[in-house]
């Protein structure tokens, strides 16, 4: 079995490493300073698990967990994240507090060879992901993979967002992006002073309108600074109209 | 008989007035003692508050700092004990300054310094080669005054600052000089400015900092920062009294 440690501090890291080695069936195939390189050693090591620090350089653990498509079964390290806490017990994910005894953690480790065959615990994972985008720290930014490149966008730099079968289309002065997620997750993420969605698959930042347009019967059209057109459905139109206090 | 008896009416009259601005000046006198009693009351309460307050905001000490300088004893302990033994001293050296009672207790800015290379050598441990700093000061201002701890929670931004928004190496750099009246300490720290705004610098840190120069000095403007390219400079200017 392949294992990654991601961590930023030296120290953390070869703590783990000296407590993994009274586990020999569990073979420790890289360690990782930051989030870009885990994402890279977790594509190329395919590990079984993978420890991992929350407070990283750039992107956070969470964050990098979402640019992987089929996240390994993950144990948290951290040393002090009330608001992660509180999501790591309402999922079910296991979690060690820095400085961690070894006892603790044989026992995480004791608990995921127990479970490894089954599918709960990446279900586990995903549901926490989806409850950390919510928290205050995250809905700032979107990060995203673009090529072989990780990618942060500020929210205030979306210009609008639109629905693209399974994903959702960023758009920025730099061109979009795509997230594997759903419209109605940005629409609770993002802060709807800001973002208004105006129709099924779109969503406009409304800092970025320049003027609105009738389109067809019943329908509108915004127009953006980029000269980008979006469609506004009927109860976009209405919604819009409260939010620009028409 | 006719003329005592009216001028008893007005002896009367005299005595009664007499008596009544007595009592009127007793009233006054005593409503203005107490009234004064109020404001000092009132005063020592506000003065304990603010005690209360810049004790609370010079002993903030981020639990993250301390859990993650435990961890790294525990990981040092198995490999190399005598420097977790040392860290375990740079570390109870740092809290026992963060719970010294003596609140508004100027100090030299050279003992400061000292106190702040505790903090940072404890940081250096933690983050190894990532983390390296530059403290430059001027030899005239080695004995200015400043409030005691008031420069470690702006490193502390500075480096939170400049760790977590970049994965490359980062130089902090700390200046210290005099300029008229004023201790001038100058923080700089390295950041991405694609992907931060540098408003995000202006954190929690930083504003208690500002918290407490507005309760020592009762002044707004102590405080600047700015971001100049891809660095983020923090000023404090420390006013010497004299």
């Amino acid at each position: 079995m392949k294992a990654l440690i991601i961590d930023d501090e030296p120290l953390a890291r070869s703590i783990i490493k000296e407590y993994l080695q009274h586990f020999p069936q569990i073979e420790l195939a890289q360690e990782c300073n930051d989030g870009f390189e885990g994402v890279k050693a977790i594509h190329q090591h395919q590990p079984d698990i993978i420890f991992l620090d929350i407070q990283m350089p750039k992107i956070n653990g969470f964050e990098m967990l979402e640019l992987i498509d089929n996240p390994p079964a993950t144990i948290f390290t951290t040393a002090f994240d009330e608001y992660a806490i509180k999501a790591f017990e309402s999922h079910a994910v296991d979690y060690l507090l820095k400085p961690f005894s070894k006892e603790r953690f044989d026992k995480a480790i004791q608990k995921w060879l127990g479970q490894s065959a089954t599918a709960i615990l990446k279900n586990n994972t995903q549901s926490l992901l989806e409850a950390v985008a919510q928290s205050p720290a995250q809905s700032q930014r979107i990060v995203v993979k673009t090529g072989g490149k990780i990618k942060i966008i500020p929210v205030e730099e979306i210009h609008y967002l639109e629905a693209s079968d399974d994903y959702v289309k960023i758009h920025t002065k730099e061109g979009h992006f795509l997230k594997n997620k759903t419209m109605s997750h940005f629409e609770q993420l993002l802060d709807a002073n800001i973002f208004t969605r105006t129709h099924r698959s779109y969503m406009v930042n409304i800092q970025q309108i320049t003027r609105m347009e009738p389109y067809e019967k019943e329908s509108y059209m915004v127009v953006l600074k980029s000269g980008a057109q979006v469609p506004v459905s009927k109860t976009g139109y209405a919604k819009l109209k409260l939010v620009l206090g028409l | 008989m006719r003329l005592l008896t009216n001028s008893s009416t007005v002896r009367f009259g005299i005595a009664f007035l007499m008596l009544g601005c007595m009592a009127t000046m007793c009233l006054l006198w005593f409503t203005q003692k107490e009234q004064k009693e109020m404001d000092e009351r009132k005063m020592e309460t506000e003065n304990l508050a603010k005690e209360a307050e810049l004790f609370k905001l010079r002993q903030q000490l981020q639990p993250h700092f301390l859990f993650n300088s435990l961890n790294s004893i525990s990981a040092l302990i198995g490999s190399q004990p005598e420097q977790a033994r040392k860290m375990i001293y740079q570390l109870s050296d740092f809290l026992r300054g963060t719970l010294k009672k003596e609140e508004q207790q100027l100090v030299n800015l050279e003992e400061e310094l000292e106190y702040l290379e505790l903090y940072l050598d404890i940081e250096k441990v933690r983050f190894g080669h990532r983390l390296s700093t530059i403290i430059n000061c001027e030899e005239n201002c080695r004995q200015m005054k400043l409030p005691s701890l008031l420069l470690q929670p702006v490193v502390e931004n500075a480096i939170k600052f400049g760790l977590y928004d970049t994965t490359d190496d980062i130089t902090i750099r700390i200046s210290a000089t005099a300029n008229n009246n004023y201790l001038e300490v100058v923080v700089e720290n390295p950041f991405d400015p694609e992907t931060s705004s540098p408003k995000k610098g202006t954190g929690f840190g930083l504003s208690s900092v500002q918290r407490r120069l507005y309760l020592l000095f009762a002044r707004n403007d102590l405080l600047e920062t700015k971001s100049d390219n891809n660095l983020f400079i923090t000023k404090v200017k420390i006013p010497q009294l004299i």
